[in-house]
């Protein structure tokens, strides 16, 4: 290598990762087409194939888990079960009520073991992409999630009633209610579902910006950095590892919270009139 | 030196949920340090909290890239 090029080396500047990092290419190579003066791709990319890899496995896991249903249950029945119980007794029951939660909970299971997985693959080695890091595969959940809640709820107190019920806060009279309902609509019947996409999304991004901003950066100071700077590099990559374990925590956290948020948001609906 | 100021915005912005999710676990932890058969019924209202307080938090992120 000539020294020109071992200095442009040292001298070449850092790039911070940046969101374009998410934009991955489609596999195989994908055509374009143009939409509304955008540029678009088409083709099969990564978080695509991750999410049809998560949903045979999902059902795969849970399908072999219940085929053969024994009394005393062998480890995969048990931790079928456990699981399957989890979702069932800590944001089934808990949340939505004894009276009506068991219409809800094959919604619940689906929807937690779905994401969680698509979380995982974060961290599963050859994939190590968030699946819901990519914005349009959350919003796809959010409508989902506000499509049943408020078909629950104008199922169960008819249109006028269920506005009444999602809009107008219990105990409250006078004037203020001109404040108050525009201030509930919104947050109820708009904002919810932005804020449960814009939550997991946003989780699952900054996650894996931060990664790779530990990886990039461990590499450029290692790499690149004056002599005295080049052990900060091991030690962001020791951070590296630490950010890996509490990317682990919140990514079962946001699964967690994301369900959890479903069921409420269920048994508002179907709640009975103050 | 170059940089986004919407960075030094969003982190400004982040010091809110941060001390607000700080005071709904402090609540929780003191709420089940007095009652620990209340913890199931707690843990909920807790998560459901700090997922309210966080959201503020993330459409601070989101509008820190997007703007």
């Amino acid at each position: 290598m000539s020294l020109t090029a071992m200095t442009n080396l040292r001298t070449e500047e850092f790039i911070p990762p940046s969101p374009a990092d998410f934009d991955l290419p489609p596999i195989g190579g994908g055509s374009t087409f143009e939409f509304l003066g955008q540029q678009m791709q088409l083709g099969v990319t990564k978080p695509m194939l991750q999410v049809v890899v998560v949903a045979v496995f999902v059902f795969g896991f849970l399908f072999l888990a219940s085929r053969q249903r024994s009394l005393v249950p062998g480890k995969l029945q048990f931790s079928g079960e456990s699981a399957y119980g989890f979702v069932r007794n800590s944001m089934g029951r808990d949340i939505i009520g004894s009276q009506d939660f068991m219409r809800f909970v094959p919604y619940l299971v689906t929807i937690f073991f779905f994401i969680l997985l698509n979380n995982l693959m974060a961290s599963v080695p050859f994939f190590q992409f968030p699946t819901m890091g990519r914005s349009g595969m959350v919003y796809g959940l959010a409508i989902l999630s506000w499509i049943i809640y408020n078909s629950v709820g104008i199922q169960k107190h008819g249109f006028l009633g269920y506005l009444k019920l999602q809009c107008v806060p219990a105990g409250i009279t006078g004037p203020i209610l001109a404040l108050l309902i525009p201030l509930e609509f919104m947050s109820n019947l708009i904002v919810r579902p932005v804020t449960l996409a814009l939550r997991l999304f946003a989780n699952m991004f900054a996650g894996h910006l931060l990664l790779i901003l530990f990886a990039l950066g461990g590499e450029y100071l290692l790499l690149h950095g004056a002599a005295l700077v080049k052990p900060v590099g091991i030690l962001a990559w020791l951070l590296f590892i630490a950010v890996a374990f509490l990317e682990l925590l919140v990514q079962f956290l946001q699964a967690y919270v994301f369900t959890l948020l479903n069921a409420m948001y269920i048994s508002g609906a179907l709640a009975d009139e103050h | 030196m170059t940089g986004s100021l919407n960075m030094i915005g969003y982190g400004l912005a982040a010091i809110g949920p941060g001390v607000g999710i700080g005071l709904i676990f402090a609540a929780y932890i003191s709420g089940v340090a007095r009652q620990p058969e209340a913890q199931g019924r707690l843990q909920s209202i807790a998560i459901l909290g700090f997922a309210l307080a966080e959201a503020l938090a993330i459409i601070g992120i989101a509008l820190a890239f997007v703007l």
